[in-house]
């Protein structure tokens, strides 16, 4: 390997890959603790049912079994049901009915994996199948059965009512808007379905009394605080250890109720207990996102300036409300969905529902829902340019926020940091060589055959807090970060975040590099561990260098300054006559007067009679608090072939310019928009968990929910423009998700644009063969039901 | 039952269940952890290892079927202490993120460069397109192979 | 992860011995080659055999050859060898066509030949092919061996011809001149099943269609074949029209259901859009 010798940013090969290449990382399922038993849940094959009873007995003669946990045991100990991270409770193990398919019903620990499976098959429970509400449309109906009867007085599945913007301004606008366009769009629910699925090894320490639970979690701290809520065990009893993750996009956010149950198998059993879940119980039981049905409507002139954009959102959150955002915000961010436009007035209004389905709502890489927005309003450029008969490129530039409007204001509260929106489209443009790609087209289309081109331009809002304005039950979405410098000058950074594969071993210890001067190899990065590490609320939402990032530029500049003082010592020189040079305090005008960072080191641990300011060390801790979020942004093409008689889809090309302000490590951040645009891919033509109308959930293994592959993905074709974010100490402004917001309206209004000589003007997600093939035929069905 | 199995030019003899997976085989029997699991139906080709020479989804083969057998896992690349040139790659060229689907991918790009040692892009998609990865959208690992390929045959003719 | 439930296990390394296996343990045991459908069913807990008598070392049963005027296929090579394979290549291009489609190729690499036309998954390619191809299956029981023509193989979905205590051991496939073949499928993605594909297998003679084979898979064809579509066809002249009005019939006579992958009427018209294409391509190689 080379460049880790590097002092900063820049193309430096990742620390992580040296154990991953040779199978030696360490994920939960890879820890083998002395004693450990193994847990395994049994789950509801109904989606709404009353629980008559649950015969164990069976399953507890089996001889490898040590305990089987039921929702009784649980009632028992105050545990049946636990807080979700939007106020609603969950069940861990179902009491009094069962509400989704899959639900947890009761949880075996046995000596071995293979033995927890097959006890499960000894459990015998009656259900007495209920009605269930399955199409979200339908759940507010009168007369559709009650899921949460459990919750005092309510009478309907109605959860919330949630609205942004000025209403009466919006509709003024569209009442003297000279063209109007509307459609109904629906974001189907998918499900982030990393590689590695959720699992944890609890271990309950009866003497020390002290828990700890080795867990794939994106959010360590949060976890442990939940914990503590939850169970009511004392927090500095408990330790959260989240090990390496197989890939997370928010499916490690929340709290299962496997997890839950692990805990109370250890505390029951005496021993570590390991629970994984399987990949059905994956995809039918955590964190899915999306499902919102949303209706936008957009005005604008006849020269195509748009001037409104009205939306109301039908949001199925399924049978608990467990979204996982900013308390205060119940559709996430959803209200960005002005997106990168100049837009006069808009409003959004969200109606949140229950239905007979999994919670979640929240996760995937979707930046608290600004994936449902970005996509809804990008939608509706397209429909508007294809009602103006403008190209969409045009429209576009005729709408995108210019350089000299930054800060922004949106319609909706938000304040975009930076940006110069028609750059970084005309440099797309550029890299697809757009012109010729419209010429291309037109003679395709002469000869019949059908090509598509779509643009897709997003703003993204990440790294949330500030924490005045954004908390997680309560929890302020601040991050902590402590720096220490050996005495050789060699430095262990600790941080809260936590990486699911965006290389954070190597991004921060460049950060610390840059800022200190010294070898990015001589930066050692400690997270995942909460004994090891201040607190924070973990990596999702692409906070983690937009937060944790900023909060480790801010306590290394504390040890150089620290630094500063120490050198001041050491070279009899006033601190505030000392310059900085990458890794030196010179005195000013004498630069061969210097003491490099590791001399000043040792010197702030030797001897030397210290200054005041300094105690002895140069170690250091902050806690990052932004002041706002950061806008990253960027302008996809797609450029896809659809085949008429088969209906079937190929991206061809595509083209990607992100703009994520400062590139501590350019190679990364690609790793990380190649990822995203895949993603995209998936959702745009493949990726979606239908329900049929008894509630049985049809994309319930790697059979039916289809994720892309090789085949389907072509090879990205990428660019960049850098406009720093102003409040970001390093001007970095975070890109994990970026992609994944951006890319799906690019292929699907590539796929519509192709399909444009049949007169088709939107088509939901995912753009399989047969749902391309019924919209030619002008007979689409509902993708987030059964085909009929 | 009682088998061996010689994994990476070792012989191991247990006494297993006959339901026994050959990916808990390696991973609970013999602490082989590289090798992971990421679905039930062997869509996903996280538990891809060589069974007599040839990449096999691990999650579908009984170990008891590896019984007097040859297998190779990502432990197994590496040799005398030198990593496989397709290990140099996936670094080089940012071919993982999250790491888990990575021992397999690399099993397959072994095989692939053992077969054809200068593969184009295609030939390359094509390999590994019963293998899922969640994080690079597969242009890392596409030029991590040819990284490896090129390299290889400048080795060899050296 | 999903496990199976317990069983018992034997393995054989001849005929004679899965045979006998086979009558040891009677009408719970299951054949296993490469398992890749039989042990996802057996993690469901779908499939529960008491026994399994693993044929992969059953060498005998993992030759491909050309005997008198058949290519036979062993029951236990692997996709990826008859896929390798530039004999059966040579002969029959609709059997490389069918194997570049089928799962993935570390899957190919396992899974077998007869593995795909026992499991009688109601949506499998080689079944189609071979139906197309008029091949016939060789089955070795208790009372000696017997042959059933492919397109009589299947009694229905996930149903064989094949008794407790026999063996597929073989596919034979006439090798005729004078034609060609091709195979088209259209899935949602890599490695999925089909949505639909079709199968077509061209003799010449004189300018004419001596005679034709299509099959269908995944569309609910009787027997994975298309009788009325190859009636029109035969001692006709090639033709887009002809191809087209075989495509009609074979649309037409196919009774394709609803499910996830797509609606009926989507899959009834794939029926026939990849006839004319199976068709269309097959002629073109007949082409010299």
């Amino acid at each position: 390997m080379s460049g880790n010798g590097q002092h900063g940013f820049g193309r430096v090969p990742r620390k992580e890959d040296a154990r991953f290449i040779r199978g030696q990382g360490n994920y939960v399922d890879d820890i083998k603790l002395p004693g450990m038993l193994y847990g395994a849940v049994l789950r509801s094959p109904h989606a709404h049912a009353r629980l008559v009873s649950v015969d164990t007995a069976a399953a507890e003669a089996h001889p490898q079994v040590r305990a089987v946990i039921t929702g009784e045991t649980l009632a028992g100990l105050d545990l049946a049901w636990m807080p979700t991270l939007s106020g609603d409770v969950q069940a861990v193990l179902a009491t009094d009915k069962v509400r989704f398919q899959g639900q947890e019903v009761a949880f075996v620990v046995a000596d071995s994996h293979y033995a927890a499976r097959d006890a499960l098959e000894l459990i015998d429970v009656d259900y007495e199948a209920l009605p269930p509400v399955i199409d979200a449309r339908t759940a507010l109906d009168d007369g559709a059965p009650v899921i949460r009867d459990d919750l005092e007085g309510r009478g309907d599945n109605h959860i919330f009512d949630w609205e942004a913007g000025d209403a009466a301004a919006t509709d003024r606008v569209f009442d003297g808007a000279e063209v109007v366009v509307a459609q109904d769009v629906l974001y189907p629910r998918v499900h982030p379905a990393p590689l590695e699925t959720c699992g944890i090894v609890a271990d309950m320490d009866k003497v020390t009394g002290k828990l700890t639970v080795h867990t794939t979690t994106q959010a360590p701290h949060a976890h442990r605080t939940v914990y503590a809520l939850v169970a009511g065990l004392p927090e500095h009893k408990i330790r959260v250890v989240s090990p390496d993750i197989g890939g997370g996009f928010g499916n490690k956010v929340g709290i299962y109720p496997g997890y839950v149950c692990a805990i109370v198998g250890s505390i029951v059993t005496g021993r570590p207990v390991k629970w994984m879940e399987d990949r059905s119980e994956n995809l039918m039981t955590t964190s899915f996102a999306r499902d919102y049905h949303m209706r936008g409507e957009i005005a604008a002139t006849r020269d195509g300036r748009v001037r409104g954009l009205r939306v109301t959102v039908l949001a199925d959150h399924g049978a608990f409300n467990g979204t996982a955002q900013p308390t205060k915000f119940p559709a996430g961010f959803f209200h960005v969905f002005t997106g990168s436009y100049d837009i006069e007035a808009a409003h959004c209004a969200v109606t949140g529902v229950y239905t007979n389905k999994a919670p979640g709502g929240v996760a995937y890489a979707c930046s608290f829902r600004i994936t449902e927005a970005a996509y809804l309003v990008e939608r509706m450029m397209d429909m508007l340019a294809a009602e103006l008969d403008l190209d969409p490129a045009e429209l576009r530039l005729r709408n995108l926020l210019r350089a000299e409007q930054f800060p922004y204001s949106t319609a909706t509260g938000w304040e975009y940091d930076s940006g110069d929106y028609p750059r970084t489209l005309r440099k797309a443009l550029d890299i697809a060589g757009y012109d010729k790609l419209r010429a291309e087209q037109a003679d395709r289309r002469e000869r019949g055959e059908l090509m598509g081109i779509g643009i897709s331009f997003f703003t993204e809002a990440v790294g949330a807090g500030p924490r005045k304005h954004m908390d997680i039950l309560g929890l302020g979405m601040a991050d902590g970060a402590e720096l220490r410098v050996h005495p050789t000058g060699k430095a262990v950074l600790r941080i809260s975040v936590q990486t699911q594969g965006q290389g954070h071993e190597t991004t921060f210890a460049q950060i610390v590099a840059h800022e200190l001067g010294i070898p990015v190899d001589d930066v050692e990065v400690v997270h995942g561990d909460t004994d090891q590490t201040p607190f924070g609320l973990g990596t999702y939402g692409s906070r983690s260098t937009p937060v944790s990032g900023a909060a480790t530029a801010v306590v290394a500049r504390k040890v150089r300054e620290r630094a500063r003082i120490v050198a001041g010592a050491m070279l009899e020189a006033a601190p505030g006559d000392l310059e900085w040079t990458p890794g030196r305090w010179t005195v000013r005008g004498d630069p061969s007067s210097g003491a490099t960072m590791q001399e000043i080191a040792m010197a702030a641990h030797g001897s030397l009679e210290l200054p005041d300011g300094v105690e002895g060390h140069l170690d250091a801790t902050t806690v990052y608090n932004p002041p706002n979020l950061t806008y990253p942004f960027g302008a996809y093409i797609a450029v896809v072939d659809v085949d008429p008689g088969t209906g079937k889809v190929a991206v061809r090309r595509f083209v990607a310019v992100d703009d994520c302000g400062v590139r501590i490590n350019p190679m990364i951040v690609e790793g990380q928009v190649h990822g995203g645009l895949a993603d995209g891919v998936g959702m745009a033509l493949m990726q979606v968990m239908a329900f049929d109308e008894d509630g049985n959930h049809l994309g319930a293994s790697f059979m039916d929910y289809l994720l892309p592959t090789s085949m389907e993905c072509p090879s990205w074709e990428l660019g960049e423009t850098v406009t720093p974010s102003p409040h970001h100490p390093l001007g970095a402004k975070g890109v994990g998700e970026s992609a994944t917001v951006g890319s799906p309206a690019a292929i699907v209004n590539a796929v519509v644009d192709a399909l444009a000589p049949y007169g088709v003007r939107h088509a939901d997600m995912p753009l399989t063969p047969a749902n391309v093939w019924r919209v030619i035929q002008g007979r689409p069905f509902r993708t987030d039901l059964a085909i009929p | 039952m009682n088998i061996t199995v010689t994994v990476n030019g070792r012989p191991y003899t247990r006494d297993v269940e006959p339901r026994l997976l050959l990916v808990h085989f390696l991973r609970d029997e013999l602490d082989l952890t590289g090798t992971h699991w990421g679905c039930d139906t062997s869509n996903c080709g996280a538990c891809v290892v060589w069974l007599d020479e040839v990449p096999v989804k691990s999650c579908t083969v009984l170990a008891v079927m590896a019984s007097g057998k040859e297998v190779r896992t990502v432990e197994g690349l590496e040799r005398d202490g030198e990593l496989d040139p397709v290990q140099q790659g996936f670094t080089e060229c940012h071919g993982l993120q999250c790491g888990f689907c990575t021992p397999g991918m690399l099993m397959t790009s072994r095989w692939l460069l053992d077969r054809s040692p200068d593969p184009s892009e295609a030939e390359i998609r094509e390999a590994v397109s019963g293998q899922i990865c969640r994080c690079t959208g597969y242009e890392n690992i596409v030029r991590s192979v040819r990284w490896a390929a090129e390299h290889s045959s400048r080795e060899v003719a050296q | 992860m999903q496990v199976p439930a317990n069983f018992e296990y034997a393995k054989a390394t001849t005929v004679e011995e899965a045979l006998a296996l086979l009558a040891r343990h009677g009408d719970e045991a299951r054949v296993v080659a490469g398992g890749h459908s039989l042990i996802p069913m057996m993690k469901l807990r779908l499939a529960r055999p008491e026994a399994l008598i693993d044929i992969n070392d059953v060498a005998e049963l993992s030759r491909i050859r050309v005997e008198g005027d058949a290519l036979c296929v062993g029951a236990l090579v692997r996709h990826a060898e008859l896929l390798g394979s530039a004999v059966a290549g040579e002969h029959f291009p609709i059997l490389h066509d069918a194997e570049r489609v089928i799962a993935d190729p570390v899957v190919r690499n396992r899974g077998t030949v007869g593995g795909s036309l026992c499991q009688a998954d109601p949506s499998e390619d080689l079944s189609a092919a071979f139906a197309a191809l008029r091949a016939t299956a060789v089955i070795k029981g208790p009372d000696g061996e017997r042959t059933v023509p492919v397109r009589e193989f299947h009694t229905g979905p996930y149903e064989t011809v094949v008794e407790a205590g026999e063996l597929l051991t073989e596919v034979r496939v006439p090798i005729r001149p004078g034609g060609s073949s091709a195979y088209v499928k259209v899935e949602r993605r890599a490695g999925d099943w089909p949505l639909a594909a079709a199968g077509a297998v061209l003799r010449l003679a004189d300018g004419r269609i001596a005679e034709a084979g299509i099959g269908l898979t995944a569309v609910r064809a009787e027997h994975f074949f298309a009788a009325e579509a190859e009636d029109a066809l035969r001692g006709a002249v090639p033709s887009e029209e002809l191809f087209a009005e075989a495509g009609r019939i074979a649309a037409a006579h196919c009774d394709p259901g609803s499910d996830q992958r797509g609606p009926a009427d989507y899959k009834r018209h794939l029926a026939g859009e990849l006839t004319i294409r199976a068709l269309r391509r097959a002629y073109e190689r007949c082409m010299p």
